[in-house]
């Protein structure tokens, strides 16, 4: 698995062709359950066909109907109109700040935390800091978010940096798990012939661990990316300011307005939608494998 | 392990007697290097987290409004909350809803991983569809079920004439947590057949084989074979779905806005309130409740997974 996630630039299109081939492994073809498995595919299909053609529609072609009628002609007016009115760019570029952020966060800290406790367990003063970290595994968002929200605004990150630093923090515990677990399996003698030809503590952190850390980074950074463009709670609940609001809040605000025209509402949906749905379907084997790795530890 | 201390503990011993130096040996015998790696995550850990944490803790106990000077009034918030019949359906909806779309998430994971595991037409096409929903944002799905639960439904079901669907299920403060169950199910559900695809990838082919060739029923390797090896993972999902669903909240708001009346109003967007109707330390209080709630179910987790043997 980790060989996947590592070279998988060069390797996925190599690794997907020859998945292909050889179909399921010897045996015959289950057509009865291929059959079943096709028509519960729906419930997944229906409502994504649904809300593409809702996109695509007119308001008198929605009419009185149930909206699953087949768009023609098709409205493609409604984009540029969901696009103007909730001012996608702007809401986009929020997402973005929040979401690079929190990944690159999420892998800085906790990989240096990670590390810095797994190789100095024999003293108990990093241990004890291991099991206060993983603190933050009993308590959700919304046992601190009257706090929080005060505190981001006394600070002045009632804004996306907030909700950032945020992610970062709650995803902390979880993240130093995965990392440290990862680490013991490093063989020490790595980073200690690294000291012997002279690097600094730092210079083996970067230039020996993390590179063999990709890996789980990778895991990581795919979960960061999920929770943080998807994330509703903390931007709603964090940033102040309306305009400074991620895509999913921004559907939310906009509630009032799209009930005038659900067909725009929709344009706008799948807007949101698209940026993850568009990486899952490029990177699917790595998406898939990290959260496997990353569920099973 | 004891080799990577070795440079360490040099630095111990060459340490100096200065007092701040005796202090840093005492909390930190290490290289500095270090502690700069871990001292930033302790610190703002403890402070956007823990600090945040015992402040609520501590206005829990007073009349704090959210703004301006408060008064300590003891257990007063909490004694209150037990005897408010809102907080008491917000905590009966949302556990209702958390156990019920844990056992339907749980239920349809297993059977489509199985599904998805065997030798099927197209399976990795198939598998690229069931996956889909994990990554999209379940605020925006249940803006798109609302609409579909709320008007195409209900007019599909006229036009066959089927009585119980013709009104919306949204609107029936009795049936609407089956449309929360439902669509929260339908975002969770992927992220579970995945962990149960990793178990089931596990178990060697050969062990149906030999079942095969024993005459044992395809039910008969289920019950006998595939679940009790997938049960590991079955607790695994069990637990971070039914986590998950305790903190409902985006498809409550996208789907139903906490209605009708509270009807499905969850735990997270009472606490949430808070703000909105000046009942902060009030509000604290349920928080504090929700925290031991969380807790207790988080500490039954460790116990559990600790019993597996796990390195969780």
């Amino acid at each position: 698995m980790a060989t996947h996630v590592t070279t998988a630039p060069v390797a996925a299109p190599l690794a997907a062709a020859r998945r292909r081939r050889p179909a399921p492994e010897g045996g015959r073809i289950n057509w009865g359950l291929t059959i079943i498995v096709a028509i519960v595919s729906l419930v997944i299909l229906i409502p994504l066909y649904f809300a593409i053609a809702m996109a695509l529609k007119s308001p008198a072609q929605t009419g009185a109907g149930t909206g699953f009628n087949f768009p023609w002609p098709i409205q493609w007016g409604n984009f540029r109109t969901a696009w103007d009115l909730t001012n996608t760019p702007l809401a986009f570029s929020m997402s973005l700040l929040v979401t690079v952020i929190a990944v690159a966060g999420e892998i800085l800290v906790s990989s240096l935390a990670a590390w810095a406790i797994v190789r100095n367990w024999d003293h108990w003063q990093f241990r004890a800091t291991f099991v206060y970290l993983m603190l933050a595994l009993f308590i959700p968002f919304p046992v601190v978010a009257l706090p929080q929200v005060k505190l981001t605004s006394a600070l002045g990150l009632d804004n996306p940096f907030g909700v950032a630093i945020l992610h970062i923090m709650f995803q902390l515990a979880f993240n130093v798990l995965l990392f440290s677990a990862y680490i013991r399996s490093i063989p020490v003698e790595l980073e200690e012939s690294a000291r012997i030809d002279g690097c600094t503590t730092l210079q083996t952190f970067r230039r020996v661990v993390l590179p063999l850390l990709a890996p789980i980074a990778a895991t990581v950074g795919i979960f960061a990316f999920l929770q943080s463009w998807n994330d509703f709670m903390m931007p709603r609940l964090i940033t102040a300011n309306p305009k400074l609001q991620t895509l999913p809040v921004v559907q939310y605000l906009f509630q009032d307005q799209f009930t005038t025209n659900f067909n725009v509402a929709f344009a706008s949906y799948l807007m949101a939608l698209l940026p993850t749905l568009v990486v899952f379907l490029l990177a699917q084997r790595w998406v898939v494998s990290g959260i496997m790795r990353g569920s099973i530890k | 392990m004891a080799a990577t201390a070795l440079p360490s503990q040099q630095t111990a011993a060459r340490a100096g007697r200065s007092p701040l130096r005796m202090l840093k040996n005492l909390f930190f015998p290490v290289a500095p290097t270090y502690l700069l790696m871990i001292i930033p995550a302790i610190v703002l850990f403890t402070f956007f987290i823990i600090y945040p944490a015992v402040q609520g803790a501590f206005w829990s106990l007073t009349n704090y409004v959210g703004y301006g000077s408060a008064k300590f009034i003891g257990f007063a918030n909490y004694k209150a909350a037990f005897a408010d019949a809102t907080i008491r359906d917000s905590y009966g909806f949302t556990l209702l809803f958390a156990v019920v779309a844990t056992l339907l998430t749980n239920a349809v994971a297993m059977a489509l991983a199985i599904a998805l595991n065997s030798k099927i037409r197209w399976r990795a096409g198939f598998r690229t569809i069931f996956f889909m929903p994990m990554v999209l944002s379940g605020l925006i799905v249940s803006y798109i079920f609302t609409f579909i639960i709320g008007t195409s439904v209900p007019i599909i079901a006229g036009a066959i004439h089927f009585a119980p669907l013709q009104s919306s299920i949204l609107a029936n403060e009795h049936l609407a947590w089956l449309g929360v169950v439902f669509v929260a199910s339908w975002v969770a559900v992927p992220g579970a057949i995945i962990i149960f695809l990793a178990g089931l990838v596990s178990i060697p082919s050969e062990v149906y084989e030999a079942a095969s060739i024993d005459g044992a029923s395809a039910w008969k390797q289920f019950t006998s074979m595939t679940f009790p090896l997938l049960f590991p993972f079955f607790i695994i999902n069990t637990i971070l779905s039914f986590k998950g669903f305790l903190n409902v909240y985006d498809v409550v708001v996208g789907l139903t806005g906490g209605g009708p009346g509270t009807a499905t109003t969850s735990v997270a967007m009472t606490i949430f309130n808070g703000f909105f109707s000046g009942d902060y330390a009030y509000q604290m209080a349920n928080a504090v409740i929700f925290f031991f709630i969380t807790l207790l179910f988080a500490l039954f987790q460790l116990s559990v997974i600790r019993r597996r043997g796990g390195s969780l």
